[in-house]
């Protein structure tokens, strides 16, 4: 058991370094990086300064020693400096993750809570009215823009109802966070209840489950007891992989409901041209998905014996 | 009390397509005494395990029962609602499936999968009903039981799934147990053992057994009375020693003839075994007249264009065939 | 999962076919010019008789641009979805072929593409490119290409195990005949139906980048630069955010019932598995 988790942290090693060197490639070694970003703005920048400027980043170092430089300060939880601000990146970040993961997590318990209950309900029984409704629901949901979806609720609720904050962080309780997690939970919660009825109506079919029946129990004892958990087994895969999709979504929704998060640091930074936020934002998102989706693995160890004990 | 445990009369199962109705079974009757072991004996495919399923109450679409009866100790149970079937199942009438490997849940340790039956049946508590599953491994000689009881269905080889699936089904004592293939999926040295412990189980406790098999072999060495299927219609009906001595149809001819005999080959020389040519007609192509006349080497005309009807053989038996003799 | 009878493959069909009749006669069917006839007079119409979807703040017509913004978002969406298939296809393919580390460095190389959001990865990329129809169809064309690669790879794989490959290595055919004869068309199927899904994808990204201003800017009309400019007049003339949205909604909705239904008859087995 030990071994397995041990094994599935191992895993996230390598594919965290892949990203570090695919970031430090992308914007250190493309061309149009941010000097030349900053004389676009329509500024002209004293070549002096531009000197002073790349001596000071390293820019002027061989390749390989500047990959070093950026590699050992990662690893030391150094995110490099603010251009913008001259501050830490991570003092810049820091106060960011709260707000983000709390709306992530927001949006993810109302896309099982509503995505889950619609899927199984539909599976039970198929062709009837609740499951046409789900499916049609189901792929609307998919095909829905999320920042138009809460542009939506924000004109509906927030501006002509008037029963929810527009937009904003507030004191971080619960009505400023209703939107904008509804927002983005909606393109998950239409994929789970999609994944669910297919899971709930897969399981339903198993030899395991006539064995059920043939025992005698009633239909109600037959899903509590062996299709639920079963189906899970499915669902809790499809909820790990919705996370990256989430986090994505998360950038644009964070951005219209200015919702004080790491997606909304970094599109104000690609503004800014404050590439060393921007890379800083990027390495914290795929950091949360790779520990979320470590977690969603060691859940499926628990649901499933098979795997803990192979 | 009298009559047969189950009586089986008449029973018709309808396949439903978009594109047609088919019987899938058509005409069916046996019956099994109490405590009897009968045998239902033909390919895969010719219906067997749908009137099994019948008589569990377990068809679902698109098989749904068409016409017949179903008398379980002189009640008939065909059209029981949904409760009654509950209170039949598991209790009155248990059923064994044939793959061990995919008929018990995963993700559930089997001595809850056994224990489940106490609960349902018996108002059992979990913790009660846990010690009784420990008893009903030991029943079913599933070496250190207090420790299997834990394990997980994929931890367990084939014969063990096997002896769980009869601990399940004999937990509550029921009158009439379904095996379905029970052994197929077996490896041959653990087949005689899963059979005989059956047998076994099944003797003590006075319940009837309905054996479902491809294999004639084995069936007749279980049952008194066996009654062989083809294409969905019972084609003879004999005692077992009979049905050895003298198969009246022919494709029970063709089945015995299909069967390796030890001992034999010194006798026969190197003789090959015979087959029975053809394959089983698939549900939308039966053929008119004898459902068995393609594939028949006594085929006459009269087998093309009309049906067999019944002719009683002595001793409860039957034969559907023109030439029987 | 599927509406009864095929209708998912027809009124994504029609939906669809909508889509690119508006975009491919655009030029006809305008009212106005989308870009150039602003007019003040004309600011803010609320939909009406003389401008279907009403008018923006500079006065032009909603419905103008809403046709011309097809254009954007279909191209996006085919080009992009042409480089992932090719990215994919040929990593996959190649890599289940040749195996080895070339193999081991796909892999990698998709388990990284899944670590990043794919969103995250096209902003990454846009911030460095800079805003515009070409950078767009590079970033959303190289960030979402591990499911072709996935799909391609495994079939190899099971080609592989089967003989297939080999038998026709004995009889002297080349490495790329091979895979261009026995394996693309086994998985022509499957991929049409991941670009076809793909598309509403990327019709949704670019959308989403040129909301947040780095996609295709103003004045040139994306469904997605429309919004963003939409965004600030939400109470003066939620019309203005309506439509634009609608457009996007009814476009990847078409595209995702035709992926549906092409799945039915093009992906058999997935189909299958479902049922």
């Amino acid at each position: 058991m030990l071994i397995v988790i041990a094994r599935r942290i191992a895993n996230v090693v390598p594919t965290l370094a892949a990203v570090i060197a695919l970031i430090f490639l992308l914007f250190s070694v493309l061309p149009g990086s941010f000097i030349s970003g900053m004389s676009e703005e329509g500024r002209t920048i004293d070549p002096a300064v531009m000197e002073r400027m790349r001596k000071e980043m390293g820019l002027d170092d061989p390749l390989p020693t500047r990959f070093a430089k950026y590699v050992t300060h990662v690893a030391t939880g150094d995110l490099g400096t603010s251009f913008r601000t001259r501050e830490p990146v991570t003092t810049l970040i820091g106060p960011r993750i709260w707000p983000s993961l709390k709306l992530v997590f927001a949006a993810m318990t109302f896309a099982i809570g509503v995505g889950v209950t619609l899927g199984f309900f539909a599976a039970l029984k198929p062709g009837s009215l609740i499951d046409t409704f789900s499916m049609v629901g189901a792929i609307s949901g998919l095909s829905l823009s999320q920042f138009w979806f809460g542009l939506m609720l924000m004109y509906l609720f927030a501006l002509k109802l008037q029963w929810l904050p527009s937009f904003g962080y507030g004191d971080g309780g619960l009505t400023h966070i209703i939107l904008p997690a509804v927002a983005l939970g909606v393109g998950p919660m239409a994929l789970l209840a999609r994944t669910t009825r297919a899971a709930v109506l897969d399981v339903l079919n198993a030899d395991f489950v006539r064995t059920a029946r043939s025992k005698g129990m009633s239909e109600r004892r037959v899903v509590t007891w062996h299709v639920l958990r079963n189906a899970l087994v499915l669902v809790v895969t499809i909820v790990g992989l919705q996370f990256g999709s989430l986090m994505g979504q998360a950038v644009v929704v964070e951005k219209l409901f200015a919702w004080p998060g790491i997606g909304s640091l970094m599109v104000d930074s690609v503004f800014q041209r404050d590439m060393p936020a921007v890379q800083g934002c990027i390495l914290m998102i795929v950091l949360f998905f790779l520990v979320i989706n470590t977690l969603v693995d060691l859940a499926y160890v628990a649901i499933d014996p098979r795997i803990r004990y192979s | 009390m009298s009559g047969p445990l189950l009586r089986v009369e008449d029973l018709h199962i309808a396949l439903k397509t978009e594109a047609a109705t088919y019987n899938a079974v058509e005409k069916v009757s046996f019956e099994i005494g109490r405590g009897e072991a009968f045998g239902l004996v033909g390919e895969s495919g010719c219906g067997k395990s749908i009137t099994a399923l019948s008589v569990m109450g377990l068809l679902r679409r698109p098989l749904s029962l068409s016409g017949g009866r179903i008398i379980l100790d002189n009640e008939e149970i065909q059209d029981a609602s949904v409760a009654e079937w509950r209170r039949l199942r598991g209790k009155r009438i248990a059923m064994i499936f044939q793959e061990p490997m995919t008929a018990l849940n995963p993700l559930s340790p089997v001595g809850r999968q056994i224990a489940e039956m106490f609960v349902l049946h018996q108002g059992a508590n979990w913790n009660e009903a846990m010690d009784r599953a420990e008893d009903a491994l030991r029943q079913v000689q599933v070496p250190s039981p207090e420790r299997r009881i834990k394990d997980f269905p994929h931890q367990l080889s084939g014969g063990m799934r096997q002896r769980v699936m009869i601990a399940i089904a004999l937990a509550c004592s029921p009158e009439l147990l379904i095996a379905d293939e029970p052994t197929t999926a077996l490896d041959v040295t653990v087949q005689a053992e899963i059979i005989d412990l059956m047998a076994e189980l099944c003797a003590a406790k006075g319940t009837a057994i309905l054996m479902i098999s491809h294999d004639l072999g084995l069936v007749a060495n279980m049952c008194r009375r066996v009654a062989v299927m083809y294409a969905g219609r019972i084609v003879e009906q004999q005692d077992a020693d009979a049905i050895f001595a003298a198969p009246r149809h022919p494709y029970t001819q063709g089945l015995i003839n299909s069967l390796p005999r030890l001992g034999e080959r010194s006798r026969r020389g190197r003789q090959r075994l015979q087959e029975i040519t053809g394959v089983v007609p698939s549900i939308a192509g039966y053929p008119s007249g004898c459902r068995f006349n393609p594939r028949c080497a006594a085929v006459t005309d009269i087998c093309r264009s009309v049906s067999p009807e019944i002719t009683p053989l002595p001793a409860d038996g039957l034969v559907r065939c023109h030439h029987h003799g | 999962m599927k509406l009864k009878g095929g209708s998912s493959l027809w009124i994504g069909g029609v939906l669809v076919g909508i889509a690119v009749a508006a975009a491919i006669a655009a030029p006809i069917i305008q009212l106005t010019d989308p870009v150039l006839d602003a007019n003040l007079m004309n600011a803010e119409i609320p939909p009406g008789a003389d401008f279907p979807f009403g008018t923006d703040a500079q006065g032009r017509d909603i419905y103008s641009r809403i046709v011309h913004g097809a254009r954007i978002s279909l191209t996006v969406g085919i080009v992009s979805q042409i480089c992932n298939s090719l990215i994919g296809v040929t990593l996959g393919l190649t890599a289940g072929y040749w195996g080895g580390w070339w193999d081991d460095l796909v892999s990698g190389l998709t388990n990284l593409m899944l670590a990043i959001p794919s969103l995250v990865f096209a902003l990454a990329i846009m911030a460095i490119l800079g805003p515009g129809l070409f950078s767009l169809v590079i970033a959303l064309g190289l960030t979402s290409w591990s499911y072709s690669c996935r799909i391609a790879r495994a079939q190899v794989l099971s080609l592989k195990s089967q003989g297939y490959v080999q038998a026709a290595r004995i009889l002297g055919y080349g490495d790329l005949r091979i895979m261009f004869t026995q394996v693309l068309p086994n998985i022509l199927g499957p991929l049409i139906v991941i670009a076809t899904l793909g598309m509403g994808g990327a019709i949704l990204s670019e959308a989403a980048l040129s909301f947040l201003g780095l996609g295709i800017r103003p004045p040139y009309p994306s469904w997605g630069s429309m919004l963003s400019e939409a965004r600030d007049q939400i109470t003066t003339a939620p019309w203005l955010s309506v439509f634009p949205g609608l457009a996007i909604f009814l476009t990847v909705l078409g595209l995702n019932l035709l992926g549906d239904g092409l799945r039915d008859i093009l992906d058999p087995q997935s189909t299958t598995r479902r049922a």
